[in-house]
């Protein structure tokens, strides 16, 4: 568990950081400007903050006395700009940490193979493309044996191919190393696929952090990601494939109808149901073009979102509808309202 | 063969002076001047400005000061050079002394050129290494060093041009005697002081002049080379 406390002042920016992750990727998500790289430089040793205490699985970083070297963190970093040494080959870059981190040096065949670095092992970075650098840049982080692996905009400065051929690769580091991986990001995307937590942050203050699910279903929290992005992220169990080829799939709510999909029964899917996707009626919709219709209760009306609980009990999940002031007051739509949820469209991220 | 009686002996014996005394001046300065243009590219403390300013001062004093200054400091009544005559060491009118000279006058170019290395290697690279677990010492030899090799080489280049044309300081502190410290400027110079030694300096002049040309060539063909591995 990594646990940050800190504060520093530049000019023109005053930083108070604070947030703890519990593992897995955890997404440090702002706009530019806001310190997500000071914070991560931070972390890693290549800033001295004026004061706070900074410690990885029980062990002190950083407290004002102690404050570790970069070379005695054990945080691999991923830069935005890749830093490959361009005077050595690719081999000679993943090779670079094993002379200090002897415990890397086993697993240069796993993750070389894992990457997919092989065929550039004799290159020079300056011959690379930017997708490639970046994997290279991975590998390296990643033989040096970090107990945590922090990764500043790793796709920032590529472009959407690019993106696109490098995001299964992080997808497996995440399911496959078990590492637990600081992601710092201001794309929502990147974001979604990704992480299970995730910390906001605006002009130097972490203004809320908790799993990704309650953020995208909070409806104070969820247009910090952008406007567009409110909407909920929810669970669904594949049951079976209907005659006419629509997948039946279950969720907190009921049972939900999902088209162009070809996944095995019982297949936990990630359901991504955007606020302005979703229409509330009080009673029970017919002559709906709409298939996907479920119970819900209102949880809270903040503005032009609504919090809709799906399902009841523990088992409970949340989701948000956008709809305008003036319907909030025609439905007359206050905590405890019962009503239904017309869902337009539903996008299935690969979990 | 190369025809070798086109010069005299005692012009050969200037051209091997120089050549020697140019390449010890520039080898010993080298790492000395590495680690001052580090000190002034990376390092921010008090005195900065000072030690900037002592480096600069040969490049600015006229070469008789700074040869009169060896002579007072490392003469063999000066305060250094009593100090080093026990130890076998002495300066004062031998090749050692012009090559102390040469040294001192091209320090400045040399530690310009490679300061101007170290401030365009990007800190974010060490900073990366840093993260690997590599210790600043390593940092520096594998990752630094080789990124200025192109400015290493251009600042002993130009070191060595100037250890070869050194005159004013040299002639002071050392003198020129024939054999001890006649460099190849000293030679010419005695040259056009007597009245049929124009041609033999003429020639020295060519000598100077493709001693020159090959320095310039074979440091920019290393550069290259070097450029040619990233």
């Amino acid at each position: 568990m990594l646990e940050v406390v800190f504060r520093h002042r530049f000019p023109g920016l005053a930083l108070d950081v604070a947030f703890r992750t519990p593992g897995g990727v955890t997404a440090l998500f702002g706009p530019s400007g806001c310190g997500k790289s000071t914070a991560i430089n931070a972390i890693a040793g290549l800033l001295r903050p004026d004061q706070g205490r900074i410690a990885l699985d029980g062990r002190v970083l950083f407290d004002g006395r102690t404050n570790l070297p970069p070379q005695a963190r054990r945080i691999g970093c991923v830069f935005q700009d890749a830093r490959l040494f361009p005077h050595m080959t690719v081999a000679a870059n993943l090779r670079y940490p094993s002379r200090w981190r002897r415990g890397a040096a086993r697993d240069f065949d796993r993750i070389t193979g894992m990457l997919a670095l092989e065929p550039l092992l004799h290159r020079r970075p300056g011959t690379l493309s930017g997708g490639e650098r970046q994997r290279v840049a991975i590998g390296r982080a990643l033989l040096s044996d970090p107990a945590l692996l922090v990764m500043d905009e790793p796709l920032a400065a590529l472009d959407e191919a690019r993106k696109a051929e490098i995001m299964p690769w992080l997808e497996r580091l995440r399911d496959e190393i078990r590492l637990p991986i600081l992601y710092v990001s201001h794309s929502v995307p990147e974001v979604l696929r990704l992480a299970t937590t995730v910390v906001l942050m605006r002009q130097g203050r972490v203004i809320h952090s908790g799993a990704l699910t309650e953020i995208l279903a909070d409806p104070e929290l969820a247009p910090q990601l952008g406007a567009r992005e409110a909407g909920a992220l929810i669970q669904a169990r594949v049951e079976g494939r209907e005659a006419d080829g629509m997948v039946r799939v279950a969720t907190a709510g009921g049972p939900m109808l999902l088209p162009d999909l070809d996944p095995a029964p019982g297949q936990v899917l990630r359901l991504r149901i955007l606020a302005h996707e979703v229409i509330l009626a009080r009673e029970a919709p017919r002559g709906l073009s709409a298939l996907n219709v479920l119970p819900v209760t209102v949880t809270r009306v903040e503005g032009g979102l609504v919090q809709l609980a799906l399902g009841q009990g523990p088992q409970h999940e949340r989701m948000l509808a956008q709809i305008t002031p003036r319907s909030v007051k025609a439905l007359e739509l206050q905590q405890g309202t019962a009503c239904h949820a017309i869902v337009k469209s539903v996008s299935v991220l690969p979990s | 063969m190369i025809p070798t009686d086109w010069l005299g002996p005692q012009e050969w014996q200037a051209v091997r002076l120089s050549l020697r005394v140019a390449s010890v001046a520039t080898l010993v300065s080298l790492p000395f001047a590495i680690a001052v243009a580090w000190l002034l590219a990376r390092r921010r403390f008090p005195g900065h400005g000072l030690v900037s300013g002592i480096v600069h001062l040969p490049l600015i004093l006229p070469p008789v000061v700074t040869g009169y200054l060896l002579l007072v400091t490392f003469g063999t009544q000066g305060p250094v050079g009593s100090l080093l005559k026990p130890l076998g060491i002495v300066f004062a009118f031998r090749w050692t002394g012009a090559a102390l000279a040469c040294g001192i006058m091209s320090f400045p170019l040399m530690v310009r050129a490679i300061r101007l290395g170290f401030e365009a290697v990007d800190p974010r690279l060490e900073q990366a290494a840093a993260t690997l677990g590599a210790p600043r010492a390593w940092i520096f030899l594998t990752v630094t060093l080789p990124l200025i090799v192109p400015a290493i080489l251009a600042g002993a280049t130009l070191g060595f041009a100037k250890a070869m044309g050194e005159f004013g300081a040299t002639i002071t502190f050392v003198s020129n005697i024939p054999g001890q410290t006649q460099t190849l400027p000293s030679a010419i110079y005695a040259l056009l002081q007597v009245p049929s030694g124009d041609a033999a300096a003429l020639r020295l002049v060519l000598v100077s002049v493709v001693i020159a040309m090959a320095a310039v060539l074979v440091s920019e063909w290393l550069a290259r080379r070097m450029a040619g591995r990233r």
